[in-house]
């Protein structure tokens, strides 16, 4: 176990010591007194879990390839960009394009998410890029999503409350996005369909669930007890014919 | 090809606040909110924007003013006392800063129009905004980057912590801050580009690029203001100005003319609603700022945040007792405000208005 303190550290100090703690093998690093420092966690390989205590800075978690992070508080702006694999664990909210064009690993916020979430998210075979947000999500959830799954819990919201913004969907051609509660057709892409889940979609779900509750220590089965809508998209290759005339 | 090539990834960085309660707080304050976030800029920029600092001299209109050409002093200063009493002349305070190796002349007036400039029955305000545009477009070297009552920007080329520095302002104590640190997209880094922008009590800074720039100008043109600062945040400070103080609408409508809420919106709103804003987008079409932004606006009365319409730069808010703080990054706050009653991402397009009580 490594503790850093990050009071007062500019962002390229603070990267070389968890760097250096990763590279000496260390599997438990603690960073106290984060506030705003960029680039945590970019690039880096391997099994270690880096716990952040404060807020810490834009993309965090870009092209991780393997490491957790669990953040105590709120997270900000571009986290997990082209992530390929590993675990992002915020405790608070998170802020505005989460999970870009992200290609694997898990990505499970307890709070709310701003705009942008899951954009251009793709999986292909056993790559499957996973987010799943406990409140509700600004504009633009899921746009041009190509692969993955993005879920949506509105843990706090009572029954029938809209958990996505408007555009949900927008340009979806792949991957599926589950939400525990009301979807407006209104809001979404003209891409998208709308339908329940079956018994696949439902073990999928359960999955994701049951990872995101061991974050938080909470319960799957309760849940589970609210319905989910699937949104999925209507054509593989909505453009096809775009230029085609 | 360079594999050491260090890409300089900036955009503009932000941050505001306000005591409700008028509790002046020192500039140290704002300046360590704004250098958390010094990597958003290039240090083509920075600049701050203080009300309630010159309490002994609220009843004076403050024109800072910077001479590319000292030699305009001369005849930017005949004019000045040509139509108004001068109570109190004097150069901004300064300290040397290393980084600083040059800055044009930097001068304070604090001044009222002569009665009888007023005769034909122009108002103050609107008199002082005709000296502005008039020595800003026709001087060819003086700029009144500063020109409303018990407040004052200040700005230069440098990065937030040397800018600050020079200007000294953890001497001044304000109860609305604003302060930005720049990245210049399409414009030059010079002096009079530095955020914040300002006329009369309007001081405005600005994250992002208003694409809608050429038709914005041209309106305002048609009501007198002359655009001098070669950068696209000018037209929306003039456009605050005409909207609240020369139309006389509200600070939350102007906000809807200034990032109004798609038709599609509209179309889906209660009749009186629609109604309203119907022709409220279709009046002030023109005042539509079009492309990325979040701004902060302070004026006499409080402070404003806003983001475009569909939230294509960023902006958090929190409260704290008296204080609501607005950044461009929450650790922005945090840093001078460690444990905020709230925090909040507010919804693209809708205001946060925070006002004096």
């Amino acid at each position: 176990m490594t503790e850093i303190n990050a009071k007062g550290l500019r962002f390229k100090e603070l990267n070389e010591k968890i760097r250096a703690a990763v590279a000496k093998g260390e599997k438990e690093i603690t960073v106290k007194g984060v506030n705003g420092q960029y680039y945590i966690g970019d690039g880096l390989r391997g099994t270690a879990t880096i716990a952040l205590d404060g807020v810490p800075g834009n993309d965090l978690a870009a092209f991780m390839d393997g490491p957790t992070i669990v953040i105590s508080g709120n997270a900000q702006d571009n986290i997990g960009n082209t992530m390929n694999s590993g675990r992002v664990v915020v405790k608070g909210s998170a802020g505005d394009v989460l999970g870009y064009g992200m290609r694997g690993g898990r990505i499970h916020v307890l709070g709310d998410v701003g705009y942008r979430v899951g954009i251009h998210m793709k999986g292909l075979k056993k790559q499957s890029p996973t987010i799943v947000v406990g409140g509700k999500a600004g504009d633009f959830f899921g746009e041009y999503m190509a692969g993955g799954v993005l879920i949506l819990l509105g843990l706090n919201e009572k029954d029938g409350a809209t958990l996505a913004g408007d555009y949900l969907g927008t340009g979806m051609h792949g991957g599926a996005i589950y939400i525990r509660g009301a979807v407006d057709k209104g809001f979404c892409g003209a891409e998208v369909g709308i339908t329940e889940p079956d018994a696949e979609d439902l073990a999928t779900i359960k999955e994701a669930v049951g990872e995101f509750c061991k974050d938080f220590g909470l319960k799957p089965e309760e849940v589970m007890k609210k319905p989910f809508k699937k949104l999925y998209p209507a054509s593989l290759r909505p453009y096809g014919n775009l230029y085609a005339y | 090809m360079n594999h050491n090539y260090q890409k300089d990834i900036s955009g503009c960085g932000l941050t505001g606040l306000i005591n409700k309660k008028r509790r002046r707080v020192s500039g140290s304050e704002i300046v360590k909110s704004l250098c958390l976030m010094n990597d958003r800029g290039n240090g083509l920029g920075a600049g701050y924007a203080a009300y309630g600092i010159y309490p002994d001299m609220a009843d004076f209109y403050a024109f800072h003013v910077m001479y590319d050409d000292p030699g305009m002093r001369h005849e930017v200063e005949d004019h000045l006392r040509g139509n108004y009493h001068v109570e109190k002349t004097e150069e901004i305070p300064t300290a040397p800063v290393k980084a600083i190796h040059i800055s044009p002349l930097l001068m304070r007036y604090f001044v009222r129009p002569l009665k009888e400039r007023l005769a034909g029955g122009i108002g103050s305000d609107d008199y002082v905004v005709n000296t502005v545009m008039r020595i800003n477009s026709e001087s060819g070297g003086a700029f009144v980057f500063s020109s409303g009552k018990n407040m004052g920007t200040f700005k230069g080329v440098g990065n937030p912590a040397d800018i600050a520095r020079f200007f000294r302002i953890e001497e001044y104590e304000g109860y609305i801050w604003t302060a930005h640190t720049r990245f210049p997209t399409n414009t030059p880094g010079w002096w009079g580009g530095a955020h914040p922008f300002a006329l009369l009590d309007w001081s405005i800074v600005h994250n992002g690029e208003i694409s809608s720039y050429g038709i914005n100008k041209r309106y305002l043109e048609m009501y007198g203001y002359k655009l001098t600062l070669l950068t696209d945040t000018e037209a929306a400070a003039y456009m605050l100005d005409l909207l609240i103080r020369r139309h006389g609408i509200t600070v939350k409508t102007a906000c809807q003319a200034l990032a109004a809420p798609f038709w599609k919106r509209i179309d889906a709103m209660p009749e009186a609603e629609k109604e309203a804003l119907t022709a409220l987008r279709q009046t002030y079409g023109s005042a539509l700022l079009n492309g990325p932004f979040s701004i902060l606006f302070g004026h006499a009365k409080g402070l404003v945040g806003i983001n475009d319409r569909i939230k294509l730069r960023p902006l958090v808010a929190a409260t704290h007792g008296a204080f609501t703080y607005m950044a461009s990054e929450e650790s922005a706050i945090r840093e001078i405000c460690p444990k905020p009653d709230k925090v909040w991402s507010p919804r693209a397009g809708e205001p946060v208005i925070a006002e004096l009580e």
